[in-house]
Parts: structure tokens; sequence; C-alpha cells
């Protein structure tokens, strides 16, 4: 596999009336080539943000900070996204090699456009592709992912589809330019749990006939366990644990993973207790100091805890997390 | 089951007319269609379905939120006795007293300009069941401290809290009236996954201190197999196979639940792919397919499903299910 992505001490701060608000803070992850990453956190974790700053897609009161460095992995040489400055430069992230993939895919096609010109315009946009050609390949995609009687779907509007249909022709739409990442932001969650399997089984083949790589956002561990070859898991928009797919919901080695798996109602075993996370997520304007998550942790080391970040340390080849209790040096503290 | 039967419905079909229909019968769209369905007083029952299905629906009707088209619903609480469907005015105002409703959506559901206290106090103000203000915030109080709101809490407006508080909250303006009966509508679907525990331990906690009962309506199968003691599912309006919960998940006899089980995603990242998958998607309840309604996408349907609607039989002890073929597709599995 060769490498895809670099993320290195992404820092992501929004300017509010309320003051500057830390949405992102120093997180750094990669992704080879055909691998799928899954993307973990509660609302207000940062997933989302993260993965958008990959297509600078944030808005205008993002402020970046100066460490961020993002380099994007092409045949031609990197590309340093944040250097990125202009609409036309950065069209290279945004629907060239970069595709995204919403949650609710009636807000993400216009109402007044068909489905087939929504295809063609970005395909005119990203190739050199004719609008015939462009229009073939379209419908060919439709059928790609299962839509049955794809040239007529081609001339329909997003409201005459149903919620897994839309679902589908946006996973077609962005899969045409063939993009070396897909980032699917929550892209089942909308979905009913039959729909949610086939949209599942459609990614996976397209993952190995396409080879992208795929950043796969949500807040499902079962879809994580289902999909993902590694899992980032972040908490207030901090990066908490990576690792393997089995490591991370096998072994998990920070509290706020073993929290989270601890509260998931599981078919496995129906008699077990669900043991919530006390307290509340926090709001942004008062992020803990120290340790964000030790407001919640139960597993509190000592004044360590509220006084320092934890650093990410190595658990096991290819598992890492960011918690005092993995610190055998500083553990009396 | 030794515990008497709260509330019951009979052949019970809730039906939306549809414009047109000048010539012929007036077209409508079968929300729920000949629903039989039988609560125990203490239980918590569990109704299950993927949108369209007709579970809030259903629900609304067990309120009387619903128009009534053709059955009806009984309830009997030991102290009144309903038929829903012909209730007086009078009557229906004490049933909501005894039945009471739980939102989906916390940041919809109250009023970002009253205060909790105000908020959990309005339905005691509007169905008079306070004579003093005092009383009313005794009541309040009582009520808070039920769902771990401190007085403090009372004093705040909605905007204040989070997610899982703001739930909280709705509980308590649910559970002031001193219902008998809770509807729990897609009641922790908005909340995050740490969250969710939290409120839906408390609601199991309240219902055994109070002695509720609950219809828990959800599409999140996961969730009802933790907390509810029995189980309907529903495809296209009808109810398809209902057990005790045990029974539905360990030895689910209907096809679409034995598809919608395997569905889910497990967390073993070992075990993928093991899906036992169902094409296409749940058809219209404008025009639903004759026959059973999901022969269309069932893998076991032959000629007799495709004209005649099975009807729930008995399939074990408080299980029933709506299959013409359960018997067989159970012996070929074992």
């Amino acid at each position: 596999m060769s490498r895809l992505i670099d993320v290195e001490n992404l820092t992501l701060q929004f300017d509010t009336d309320e003051g500057r608000i830390t949405a992102v803070d120093d997180v750094s992850f990669s992704l080879e080539a055909g691998e799928v990453m899954g993307l973990v956190g509660e609302s207000g974790s940062g997933k989302s943000v993260t993965a958008k700053s990959m297509m600078k897609l944030n808005p205008r009161n993002a402020v970046y900070g100066p460490e961020t460095k993002i380099t994007l992995h092409l045949e031609d040489g990197p590309v340093d996204v944040m250097s990125l400055q202009n609409d036309a430069e950065m069209k290279i992230v945004r629907g060239g090699s970069i595709s995204l993939i919403f949650q609710e895919p009636m807000a993400s096609f216009a109402p007044a456009i068909s489905i087939g010109d929504q295809m063609v315009e970005q395909l005119m946009i990203h190739t050199d592709f004719s609008k015939p050609q462009s229009k073939e390949l379209s419908i060919e995609m439709l059928d790609r992912v299962g839509i049955s009687d794809p040239s007529a779907r081609f001339g329909q509007y997003a409201f005459e589809l149903s919620g897994g249909m839309r679902q589908r022709a946006m996973i077609a739409m962005a899969l045409s330019t063939k993009p070396k990442l897909l980032i699917a932001d929550e892209p089942t969650t909308a979905l009913d749990v039959t729909i949610q399997a086939q949209v599942i089984d459609l990614m996976k083949d397209l993952v190995t006939e396409f080879g992208m790589g795929i950043i796969f956002i949500t807040h499902d561990l079962g879809v994580i366990a289902q999909t993902a070859d590694k899992v980032a898991v972040m908490y207030l928009g901090k990066l908490v644990e990576q690792g393997s797919v089995r490591d991370v919901i096998r072994r998990p080695a920070h509290p706020y993973t073993r929290g989270l798996l601890a509260a998931l109602p599981t078919l496995e075993d129906i008699d077990a207790p669900l043991t919530p996370i006390p307290g509340d997520i926090p709001s942004p304007l008062e992020r803990p100091s120290g340790c964000v998550y030790h407001t919640r942790c139960q597993e509190v080391v000592g004044a360590r805890c509220s006084a320092e970040a934890p650093k990410f340390l190595q658990v096991d080849t290819n598992h890492a997390a960011a918690c005092h209790i993995h610190d055998a040096s500083g553990g009396a503290a | 089951m030794s515990q008497p039967t709260l509330i019951s419905a009979q052949g019970l079909s809730v039906h939306y007319a549809l414009r047109g229909g000048l010539i012929g019968p007036k077209p409508y769209v079968g929300a729920v269609e000949n629903v039989d369905i039988e609560i125990a007083s203490g239980s918590f029952f569990g109704l299950v379905g993927e949108s369209g299905s007709g579970k809030t629906t259903l629900g609304r009707a067990m309120l009387r939120a619903a128009p009534i088209s053709k059955g009806d619903v009984h309830f009997d609480d030991g102290e009144v006795s309903y038929s829903l469907k012909g209730l007086r005015k009078q009557d229906l105002k004490d049933y909501r007293k005894r039945a009471q409703l739980i939102f989906q959506d916390p940041y919809a559901a109250l009023s970002p300009r009253m205060t909790v206290r105000d908020i959990i106090a309005e339905p005691l103000e509007v169905m008079g069941l306070t004579s003093s203000r005092a009383e009313t915030d005794e009541r309040v109080r009582e009520i808070a401290a039920k769902c771990r709101l401190n007085v403090e809490h009372l004093r705040r407006f909605p905007h204040a809290f989070s997610g899982g508080q703001r739930q909280r909250i709705s509980i308590a303006r649910a559970l002031v009236s001193g219902p008998k009966f809770i509807v729990a509508d897609e009641s922790v679907a908005a909340l995050d996954v740490s969250i969710q525990a939290d409120v839906l331990n408390l609601l199991k906690a309240i219902q055994e201190d109070m002695g509720l009962t609950f219809l828990f309506i959800s599409h999140d199968l996961s969730v009802v197999a933790h907390v509810c003691d029995h189980v309907a599912v529903m495809y296209l309006g009808r109810i398809v196979e209902t057990a005790p919960t045990r029974a539905l998940f360990s030895n689910p006899r209907h096809p679409y639940t034995t598809a919608l089980l395997s569905a889910i995603p497990s967390l073993d990242p070992d075990d993928r792919g093991k899906v036992q998958k169902l094409e296409g998607e749940i058809p219209s309840p404008t025009n639903p397919p004759p026959g059973c309604t999901f022969q269309t996408r069932c893998p076991y349907a032959i000629d007799l499903c495709r004209i005649q609607e099975p009807s729930l039989e008995n399939a074990g002890t408080e299980h029933r299910v709506a299959c013409h073929r359960w018997q067989e597709i159970g012996d070929q599995a074992t």
C-alpha cells in the first residue's frame, strides 16, 4: 500500500461571538490507499470538521493552527492542502481527488435540478469528459450502485427517490470522478437498518474495486466494526485512541473508548446492564484543563489528569492511546 | 402472565384520506391496518419497525392522538375503563392524565421561553390537578427529583441544558400528572450513546418505582432488546410478529424479523458479511402489495403469499407470527 494522506498537528478553532472555540486540537493520523479508517466520536467531538479540513471546507471563521500540515499524496507528487488558496486551486481536493458523502442525502442534492444534471455538472468540472461521455458514465455509475432503470433515474429529481436510493445516487456521484479519498460523513445514519446493510455492502465492494481510501465518520461502533480497517476515536476535539479495528474494539486502551463500549446495547448479550458514562460532554467554551476527558473519567490516576494533557503512547504495535494510565514513568504523580 | 391487561387494541386501523377518487372508493393510506395488541399492566412493551411501518401512528392511536378508523382501543387501569373510539370529551380529558407521550427530540419539545419549573408544572395547571401554587411546586419538585433534576435546575431555561438533561425534563413533564400509561416515541434516538444508556436506565427505574406501563417505540432493536419485556415488530402498518423479548431475539419466526436482526451491524470485526440481506425497500403504504405485505422482499414468498394476507398465529407462549410459512421456515433452520 502507498501513503494517501498525512494529517499532522491539525488544530482548528472557530471565532464566535462567545469567544474562540477549539474544535480540533492537535490531531494527527495518516491513511494508506485502499484503507478504511473509522472516525468515531459523539456529537461535538470534532469528527466532521476534522474530515472537512482535508478539503479545507470549513466556514470563514475557522482558524487553522500554525503547525497544521495536511499532505495529500498524488501520482503527480504531494499536495500541501493548507497552502491552497483560491477556488481554482482547491478544485483538486474538492471533488477532484477527494469526494464527500454527507449524512442527509435529501439536503445534499439541489431540489430543482435533476440528479443526472448534477452528476454531469461535476464531471464536466473535474474531468475532461464531454457532455455525452459524462452522461454515459453517470448512468453507468447509477447502475453500478444498484439503482434499477438508471437511465430513467438520471432524469429524476431528488424528491422522487426514496432515502436509500438517494444515498446510492450520492455515492454514485461521489465516485464518478474516481476520487483517491472518499470521506463519508455518517452516510448510513439516516437510513433504516436493512437499507444500511445494503449501503455498507456496496461501499465495501467499491473500495475493493476502486482501491481508494475511505474516512468513515460515524457514532455507530457496529458500523465501524463491519467496515473499517483501523479506528480513530475523538473526544472534544482530541484524538484519544487509534489502532486496528480489532484492537480498539476488543482491547480498548482509553477509558473513553471503554466507556462507549460499555454504554452500547448489543444483541450479543441482551441481559448485560447498560453503563452510562457519568456526566455530560462539556461545552466547547469550557474545555477541561489537562486531559479533556478527566471530568467524566472513571479511571482518573491523580491530580495529573486535570493538570497535564496526556501524550499519545503506544500500547501495542499500531495501537496508541492518549491517557496517563499508560505512562508508567509518571504514574506516581 | 398474571398481570391484567392495561391497554389493548382490537382490529385497530388508522386511515388517512388522500386527495382524488371522485369515482369509486375514496383512496386512503392505511398507516395502521387491523392491529391486535395487548399490553399488560407494568409491562415495558417495545414496538419496532423501519420508517413508514406505522409504529408512531399506532402509538398515537393508543393515546387517541390519531383518528381510529376501524376497531377500537380499550384502556382499563382498575379505576376507570374506556373505549377510546367513542370517548366523550370529559372522559378524554381524564384519559389525558392517565396516558402521556414522551417525544423524540428534546430540543424541539421544550418551549425555550419557559423555565423548567413552568414546563413541568404546565400539565398540572392545564388539567387543574392542583389547587394551590404551593401544591404545584411540591409536585414539580417531587417529580423533578425522581428524574434527577435539582431545585437549581428548575429556575433555568431549556437552552442551558444538554440533550440528556432535556430529555429528563421531558420525562418529568410527562410523569407529573401521574399517568399509568406512557408512550415513549424514539425517546433516546437523538441522544449520544453515553447519554442514551443513562436515560434508558432512568426510564426503567421510574417504571419500576411508579408501576408504569410503557409502549417504547424504537427503530433500534439493540435498545429494545435491553429494556423491553415484550416486543412487537411492525411492517407496513401490520404487526408481523410479537413475543416476549427473549423469545423474539433468540427464536425469531417471521422472515422479516430474522432479516431485521441480521441487518444490525455486529460489534465483532471478524463477523463480517454474515448478513441475510433484504432486497429493495419498504413499499409505499398508499399502494401496499396484495397478499402478505412483505412478499415483495421475502426470500420465502410463494404463490399463496401473493394472494392471501396471513393472520397472526400462535407460535409459542405469547409468541404470535403472521406468516404462511413460519413452520416450514423454522423447520429448515433447525
